[in-house]
């Protein structure tokens, strides 16, 4: 088919699966689950290929919680080196509108137009390569950028799908049901919820305090008859790693060694061990969702 | 096989205006307003010819409206889910706590209000009357507007224009995360009847304030006084051992280390209270419904501080 043949489309024709996250509202921990997507999938087999898209023009937070935060992006001939968050390996693949900042502290403001263009270069422009995974991280909501990412996407919707986030707070799961109810509109195939920041250890006694309430998301993820993936409590150890003080902007080794430190550090953490189960259903589901494959 | 593709430049995405089409070729460019890119965008008269285009006509109507406004306030983030709508809400509910006090809240998160639920008014609908869009009233003399539904262009200049808020002592506006279309139609709106300031909402960890920092700028960029800096969730009671922990650790020195680096004042700083979120749900005030939690002698020491800036 002709009209499919666009450069996103012949960009993408080397990935395997592209997965969206999506959340309604804001902070629920959408960024923090894509990282963790992205760093189980990675670790799920040695040759396993991940990239890690950033969407979220106005907030990008990927760079920071891969640790490769400064970093620039480099031009070939054959478009946009993603930066790698694993080094050498090249097996960990990262884009954002963070990279092309040259401050931290600038804002880009920019309207629907301008934002569409945007996706649409970090669709096609970037040398993603070989990937067996394409994790997208979005902003919060269902606005621009997601309309943008399903139009540019619709040559390869067959490989498409889709997690949400969510916190177990009403206003949180309100949100989500938007979100759902925008998947349903436009075909997007859903592979399960995560239910985030469901209680909170107390890291003197232990007790377990739900400070945004718990059970929202399974609840929900029953009545709309979703896969319920798991759910994963704050874990302040995680925090830290994915906040990970200050990179050297100068010192372009010291930001790859960041970034290695930072997959190294999160397989050490109470989170890692529950998010393997997630992942586990993850897979599953992408089975079951595009059995084509 | 992969098509060869064609090498695109990176782009620095400060160069180009933010309304402009995908292949701007810069407002400097000799091409610009020429170039096929440029048909059918907003700013090709003006890049074309030079000359500044004349003023929206909603304006007028708009500075119209706001004269019976005093105060207008903005509350800004950088992050999502950091607290803006359930600090908007207390902020609400501090200032219709004397009843001689008029305060309205316009929530223009387009894509995922919670003002309505945090306030408790989720099933009420907006009217029409023959002076314009009637408010949702919390008590009376606390008045909301919000929408419900698809997202509309020109929403907000209509928000703006068209609400019939009376006589109000303060106008709150709740934003959208981020820096986007909504933020730019606010001010843009709101500039010529004056913005007395906004108030910046962050969590403690470096992602955040990562963002604050952005948004900070825009308010620099756009002219926008910030009133100053609220850390939300901030530190943790355990209500079992009550020792306190850090949940949002400050990696980088929290919202303490940004104001100082910004030069902007540090309002205070709230901790996180399991009731907040709850209260939240249920659409009722944290502030009356648990006096005697160190988040409300937080919310309450913020809100004089931010009424005393306003010399109110």
């Amino acid at each position: 088919m002709a009209h499919l043949d666009t450069a996103v489309a012949r960009r993408l024709q080397s990935v395997k699966n592209i997965i969206i996250v999506l959340s309604g509202k804001g902070g629920v921990g959408k960024s923090s689950v894509s990282t963790q997507l992205a760093l189980n999938l990675h670790a799920s087999s040695p040759t396993a290929k991940v990239g890690i898209l950033d969407v979220d023009l106005t907030g990008p937070s990927i760079p920071r919680m891969l640790g490769v935060d400064g970093h620039g992006v480099h031009q070939s001939s054959d478009g946009w080196v993603p930066v790698y968050a694993d080094g050498s390996d090249a097996r960990l693949a990262c884009m954002s509108v963070g990279f092309l900042l040259k401050n931290k502290g600038d804002s880009v403001v920019w309207r629907g137009p301008k934002k569409n263009g945007m996706i649409r270069q970090f669709l096609s422009d970037v040398r993603w390569g070989d990937l067996d995974y394409l994790v997208i991280d979005t902003p919060p909501g269902t606005s621009d950028e997601h309309l943008s990412l399903l139009e540019h996407m619709a040559p390869v919707h067959a490989r498409l799908s889709a997690v949400i986030v969510t916190t177990p707070q009403a206003v949180a799961l309100m949100d989500a049901m938007k979100c759902l109810s925008f998947t349903r509109a436009v075909n997007l195939p859903i592979l399960g919820l995560i239910e985030n920041m469901s209680g909170y250890v107390c890291p003197c006694c232990g007790e377990i305090s739900n400070v945004f309430s718990t059970g929202g998301g399974e609840e929900m993820a029953r009545r709309e008859g979703l896969t319920f993936l798991g759910s994963l409590p704050v874990d302040t150890e995680l925090v830290t790693v994915l906040d990970a003080a200050e990179v050297d902007n100068s010192r372009q080794d010291g930001a790859e060694k960041k970034g290695a430190e930072v997959l190294q550090r999160y397989g050490r953490t109470s989170s890692a061990r529950l998010f393997r189960r997630i992942l586990e259903s993850v897979v599953e589901r992408l089975g079951e969702v595009q059995p084509v494959q | 096989m992969i098509a060869v593709q064609h090498s695109a430049g990176v782009p620095d995405p400060l160069s180009i205006p933010a309304n402009a089409p995908e292949h701007c070729p810069g407002t400097e460019s000799e091409l610009a307003g020429k170039s096929d890119a440029c048909n059918g965008c907003a700013n090709q008269e003006i890049c074309a010819s030079n000359t500044p285009k004349g003023p929206d006509p909603s304006l007028p109507f708009i500075k119209e409206r706001m004269t019976s406004v005093k105060r207008k306030i903005l509350v800004l983030s950088g992050k999502g889910g950091v607290g803006k709508s359930t600090f908007t809400a207390q902020l609400g509910w501090a200032f219709a706590a004397d009843d001689r006090t008029q305060v309205g809240v316009m929530d223009v998160d387009i894509c995922g209000p919670s003002i309505p639920t945090i306030l408790g008014i989720a099933n009420e609908q907006v009217h029409a009357s023959s002076s314009g869009w009637s408010p949702v009233f919390v008590q009376d003399n606390f008045a909301v507007i919000h929408v419900e539904g698809p997202k509309k262009n020109g929403l907000i200049s209509q928000f703006l224009k068209d609400v019939d808020w009376g006589e109000l002592d303060y106008l709150v506006v709740d934003t959208p995360p981020g820096t986007s279309d909504e933020h730019l139609s606010v001010v843009q709106y709101l500039k010529e009847s004056g913005i007395d300031g906004a108030v910046v909402i962050t969590t403690p960890q470096e992602v955040s304030i990562q963002d604050v920092r952005r948004e900070i700028n825009f308010c620099r960029k756009v002219g926008i006084r910030v009133l100053g800096l609220v850390e939300n969730m901030s530190g943790f009671v355990c209500p079992s051992c009550k020792t306190e922990s850090q949940i949002f650790k400050p990696s980088t020195g929290g919202a303490r280390k940004l104001a100082e680096d910004m030069g902007i004042e540090l309002l205070g700083s709230v901790p996180l209270d399991p009731r907040i979120g709850k209260s939240a749900d249920y659409g009722v005030s944290f502030l009356d419904e648990y006096p005697d939690s160190p988040a409300t002698t937080a919310y309450l020491d913020i809100i004089d501080r931010i009424k005393e800036i306003l010399g109110d």
